[in-house]
């Protein structure tokens, strides 16, 4: 059964893809029936290109994948460089997983609501430095460049892969080894640079890539930060699957492969900037400068943390104040009185859609959680490294589901799915949360799993136990906090999911963030700032116990806290 | 304590990618503690992962391993009845000092709160039972873990290098207290060290593997 | 497909067979019967908390009333609930659909007739529909100039209304689109409209088109029967004179109807437009715009149309859509609908011909100075032929799309 595992995973997040972007393929072609597409033509592609500002998008959703993962790996690289242990850093690293946990819609919303003309940051130095009486006629949020969008996606992404980072070092015995640089004369950033960074970078090579898939084709953040006009090309194609002429589904078919060239060229490129990159660092590396003027680097790497940090607290700050906003005109800082009304109002509805939320989060992390450990149990008892065997291959297409834009297979997906007679169900929508969650969930616990210390397991076998108590008694006990911790990741990502939501659960499943996202096209900030809270507050309670849980179990068992 | 058994190594042969390893051929008696030397690299981990049960699929052994006259070479690992003392004494941090103990008896072995109270008075660590491992000293730490090894009831033991992390003084104590206790049991042991005082105050045969 | 068309033709025949003469009380009586204990799936635009409290009450009034468990399916665009019909006949599912009702009107009911995704006729068959008179109302029987033939029945009515904060404002607001366009090169960066294909956006386009077209009738047939290029000269001519006075001197529009108005809250806009006259003063009772804000329509009238409910060819629970539909017409749900502290949609009934008791329910005494004057919205401009908007839509964008 528990060898097994490995081809269940692999089954069960690759068919659904591959048969998704067959569905999207055939009829970028021409061919869906059901449309009256019989035959095979260019059509499809003839409409597409001749969309308006079609480069336009292609090229702002290429651009911003690149970018996103460029600036947020360089702001991670340059904090870890120069990190020294101070409170400060201690404080940054505690504040990454709530950041983490923060659903991608709610932190845009904060975003935008801060850097708005109308916006918070302008209301506060209004008109007192400004002299403005009303918001300035200024072009920052939606910008054609793609520039608020790009800031919207490295304050999400950074937290990420600070976290994957996080989870690599220890492999690396990183103090020694700058302790080594340093002894040979070099400076302390420069040293990390030099001697931990180039071995950390392959470890943390698949999510970077994750990143720059999510950001070249996500939907929800660009509904709300990105251009309009044209939007980037994963809106566009939500725009045409929607369009009421459904004859445009040909064209938007045609849209999702081209998404996909997208993703694929924007990786390919990173691909070659790789190369550019590890030419130039071996230049370096080799001319053996020991590093001066390192101050402005760690103060960068500090401040640029810090602050997407903090703006994505204090978005947070202005959206709840909003929530409870009586009349707010234009400059006042602060609404000229509060009022529960908008809570009040939104109670009733909220329940319903909270319950759902949770239910399917936490059926979705408990499936991911279980066939995660098996895998990973499978391959301790086995004796064998996915490294070591044909394993790789297959546990490497885990990542799949983070790599191939969700838009571009999630439409076809819904075609073969009522063509298999499957009608939307709850658990229909959480086999399509899986597809996001378990590999989180395997990201996030793999590490912890394999670097437990085989001894504990020989020596417990040679005390009698069989393997399944030892994974029971001495297994799970010990790896509880990489487990819960693994767990919130899991509900954090279901929670924040919207487009398998809406297309899987036929818009009937309601969770938070699909009430969200519809209450946006409302505009209401008031109504927004309800709900955005209540999205961004639901995964923190997973964090919490995560955090909580080991310590309250383990509190008095010293080598159990703060550990592995 | 009990009757006394035997471990034979029957005509042991490691190989690893056509390499032979190491060969053995060995005979331990009762309470008999048999040293093999030699430096790092010259396989003592892998006989002992081999003869534990462990053994990476990258390596093939032949040969037979006899204890009591039965071949466990081909038993999984928790089957074979030999118990493992490490360098480190690795008392699982999640559970007491008596939940280690408790961890390693035979489901069936009667009055266990009993027995484990009498070996911690043994080791002069009388009322340690619920203490938090993490909370004793090195010395202490070695002594739960000795005495989680005899509660288990193995039939035979494997000591990998066991007094190396320890400080000079303990050591000598320590040696003294696990080389009685087997003795006393009557069980066959094999050490691996690298450090020849190991080995004299062993007081039983030794066998310098070379590279 | 005459595979396909057999299979479904005597599933069709026994579910119609019940409603098809449902004229006579009694056979009313074994629709209501049926209705009873479904669930109906009601697919409706979702972005105004006031529109969803209305529908969570029509939910509890259905459920007391009818047996019915209604589901509000929030949608954040009506072509989603289309493209989901389809996707559902193109996987065969031509008997369980997931979809029992839609709100719908225009472009899209256009689409989904077309291509045979409605069921229907069943507007006749609703006892309350009587009530909307069509016979002196021929708005609820005809959608963007198409008429509904029954596929659809109405719920509501809706007329592009401007509104402004006279506070703001010093002097009187334009009341036509050659004022609009001199007022905005006055105020350059204060008025804006939705970015298209918004509806309420392509409805401005709409309202400028039949005011500067010199060909107007043109617009009320088919866009294939005219000249498009010529027709539509002059209001290119126009949004290119308009646009770089626009909020964000005409680089990016807002998305939609609401968004208007919270740039009108934040006091981006001095001026804006909604589709339904009572939303301005909504807003200043939900502490949203200021109590200075004034509603008015242009002079020689403004677009107007009906917003409907339809029910999917394929929806399982066709008994259970049409109580709903049935339920939306009657006195008690269209008099609370135009309540203003509930809604303000204004009725599709024939408030007139009704009965004392129930005629009593829509009179309300309302002091709002936001509040248009009813007599204000006696001046309707009906609807262009659907395909306008379309080709509009398609148009605008090849012009101002990626520049």
């Amino acid at each position: 059964m528990l060898r097994l595992a490995p081809l269940l995973i692999v089954t069960l997040l690759v068919g659904p893809i591959l048969a998704g972007l067959a569905m999207a393929l055939l009829p970028a072609f021409g061919y869906l029936p059901a449309l009256g597409g019989h035959g095979f033509s260019l059509d499809p592609w003839r409409q597409l290109l001749a969309q308006p500002g079609l480069a336009r998008s292609v090229g702002v959703s290429f651009a911003s994948g690149l970018f996103t993962t460029a600036v947020s790996l360089a702001v991670v690289l340059l904090f870890l460089a120069g990190v020294s242990g101070s409170r400060l850093d201690r404080w940054i690293r505690r504040l990454v997983a709530p950041l983490l946990s923060l659903p991608h819609a709610a932190a845009a919303f904060g975003l935008a609501f801060l850097i708005a003309p109308s916006g918070l940051l302008a209301r506060l130095v209004s008109p007192g430095l400004t002299g403005w009486q009303r918001p300035p006629d200024l072009l920052i949020v939606n910008d054609p460049w793609g520039l608020s969008l790009l800031a919207g996606l490295v304050i999400k992404e950074t937290p990420f892969l600070l976290l994957m980072c996080l989870a690599a070092l220890p492999q690396l015995d990183a103090e020694r080894r700058v302790a080594m640089a340093r002894s040979l004369g070099y400076r302390p950033m420069t040293a990390w640079l030099k001697v931990v960074a180039p071995s950390l970078y392959p470890l943390i090579r698949l999510p970077v890539f994750a990143v720059i898939a999510y950001a070249t084709s996500v939907v929800d953040v660009a509904l709300i930060l990105g251009p309009t006009l044209p939007p980037t090309l994963a809106v566009s194609i939500l725009t045409w699957f929607n369009d009421p002429d459904l004859s445009r589904r040909f064209m938007a078919s045609a849209g999702a492969v081209l998404q996909l060239g997208v993703t694929a060229t924007a990786l390919i490129a990173w691909c070659c900037l790789e190369r550019l990159v590890a030419r130039l660092g071996r230049h370096w590396l080799a001319r053996g400068g020991r590093g001066q003027g390192e101050r402005p680097l760690r103060l960068a790497g500090k401040g640029l943390i810090l602050l997407a940090s903090l703006t994505a607290f204090v978005g947070l700050v202005g959206l709840a104040l909003s929530s409870i906003a009586g009349f707010w005109r234009f400059p006042d800082a602060l609404p000229q009185s509060l009022t529960a009304t908008h809570w009040l109002r939104a109670l009733p509805t909220l329940t319903g859609p909270i319950a759902t939320t949770a239910l399917i989060a936490i059926g979705t992390t408990l499936l991911a959680l279980s066939l995660t450990l098996a895998a990973l149990e499978n391959e301790q008892r086995s004796g064998r490294r996915p490294a070591e065997g044909k394993l790789l291959s297959a546990l490497t297409l885990l990542y799949l589901p983070l790599i191939v834009p969700q838009i571009a297979f999630l439409f076809g997906l819904v075609v073969v799915m009522e063509s298999l007679g499957t009608r939307p169900r709850l658990w229909l929508v959480i086999f399509g949360h899986l597809l996001f969650v378990l590999p989180y969930a395997f990201l996030s616990l793999a590490e912890a799993y394999r670097r437990f210390d085989p001894r504990w397991t020989q020596l417990a076998l040679s005390l009698g136990a069989s393997r399944n108590a030892i994974f029971w008694r001495v297994r799970l006990p010990m790896l509880l906090a990489p487990l819960l911790t693994a767990g919130a990741v899991g509900l954090a990502v279901s929670i924040g999911q919207y487009l398998p939501t809406l297309l899987l659960g036929a818009g009937r499943i309601a969770t938070v963030t699909t009430e969200a996202v519809s209450l946006a096209a409302g505009g209401n900030r008031r109504v927004i700032g309800v709900w955005a809270l209540v999205q961004a507050s639901l995964p923190l309670v997973g964090f919490i116990i995560a955090v909580g849980l080991p310590r309250l179990l383990w509190s008095n068992r010293r080598d159990m806290r703060g550990s592995p | 304590m009990s009757a006394g058994h035997r471990l034979v190594l029957d005509d042991v042969r490691i190989i690893l990618q056509g390499n032979t390893l190491l060969e053995l051929d060995a005979e331990i008696g009762p309470g008999e503690v048999y040293t093999v030397m030699g430096p790092s690299g010259s396989g003592k981990s892998t006989l002992l992962a081999y003869l534990a049960g462990f053994l990476a699929p990258a390596f093939q052994a032949s040969g037979r391993v006899l204890l009591d006259g039965h071949d466990i070479s081909r038993l999984p690992a928790e089957r074979r009845g030999i118990g493992l003392l490490f360098q480190d004494p690795l008392l699982f941090p999640h559970l007491s000092v008596a939940g280690n103990l408790r961890f390693g008896m035979p489901r069936a072995a009667a009055d266990k709160a009993g027995r484990i109270e009498t070996a911690l008075e043994r080791v002069g660590l009388a009322g340690f039972g619920q203490r938090d491992p993490a909370t004793l000293s090195g010395g202490q730490k070695a002594r739960v873990a000795l005495m989680r090894l005899l509660l288990s009831a193995p039939r035979a033991v494997l000591l990998d290098e066991p007094f190396s992390k320890l400080d000079r003084p303990l050591r000598h104590d320590m040696r003294r207290l696990v080389f009685d206790r087997l003795r006393e049991a009557g069980l066959p042991s094999l050490l691996v060290t690298h450090d020849r005082e190991d080995a004299e105050e062993a007081g039983g045969r030794m066998i310098e593997l070379s590279h | 497909m005459s595979l396909r068309l057999l299979c479904a033709l005597p599933l069709a025949a026994m579910l119609a067979f019940p409603l098809h003469a449902a004229s006579a009380p009694q056979e009313w009586e074994s629709v209501l019967e049926e209705a009873r204990g479904q669930t109906v799936y009601w697919h409706a635009w979702a972005g105004d908390t006031r529109v969803n409290d209305y529908i969570a009450w029509v939910k509890s009034r259905v459920r007391a009333e009818h047996d019915i468990e209604l589901v509000h399916v929030k949608i954040d665009d009506t072509g989603s609930a289309v493209s989901r019909v389809l996707a559902e006949r193109s996987a065969g599912n031509h008997d369980d659909g997931s979809v029992d009702l839609i709100w719908i009107n225009g472009e899209n009911f256009a689409a989904m007739k077309e291509n045979a995704l409605l069921y229907g006729p069943f507007a006749e068959q609703l006892p309350n529909f009587a009530l909307t008179h069509p016979e002196h109302n021929p708005e609820v029987v005809n959608d963007f100039t198409l008429p509904t033939e029954g596929y659809e029945s109405p719920w509501g009515k809706a007329q592009l209304t401007f509104y402004y904060d006279a506070a703001e404002l010093d002097e009187a607001p334009p009341r036509g689109m050659a004022q609009l366009l001199a007022w905005a090169e006055a105020n350059p960066g204060r008025f804006a409209y939705p970015r298209i294909p918004d509806f309420l956006g392509s409805t401005f386009l709409k309202q400028a088109l039949v005011a500067l077209a010199d060909d107007s009738d043109a617009l009320y047939e088919p866009v294939a029967q005219s000249d498009f290029e010529t027709v539509t000269a002059p209001l290119w001519h126009y949004l290119d004179a308009l646009h770089p006075h626009l909020w964000r001197s005409g680089r990016q529009f807002p998305a939609n109807g609401p968004e208007l108005r919270s740039l009108m809250a934040d006091g981006e806009l001095a001026l804006a437009f909604t589709f339904n006259p009572a939303e301005p003063a909504a807003a200043v009772a939900d502490f949203e715009l200021p109590e200075s804000t004034r509603s008015y329509v242009l002079d020689g009238g403004t677009l107007g149309n009906v917003h409907f409910v339809a029910i999917p060819y394929n929806s399982p629970r066709r008994a259970g859509a049409m109580v709903v539909a049935n339920f939306l017409l009657s006195p008690e749900a269209q008099a609370r609908k135009q309540d203003l502290a509930v809604w303000g949609d204004p009725t599709v009934l024939d408030v007139a011909r009704l009965d004392g008791e129930s005629r009593a329910l829509f009179e309300q005494q309302s002091d709002n100075p936001a509040l248009l004057a009813p007599e204000a919205l006696a001046e309707t401009l009906p609807e262009p032929h659907p395909s306008w908007m379309t080709a509009l839509q398609d148009a605008w964008q090849a012009r101002y799309v990626g520049r």
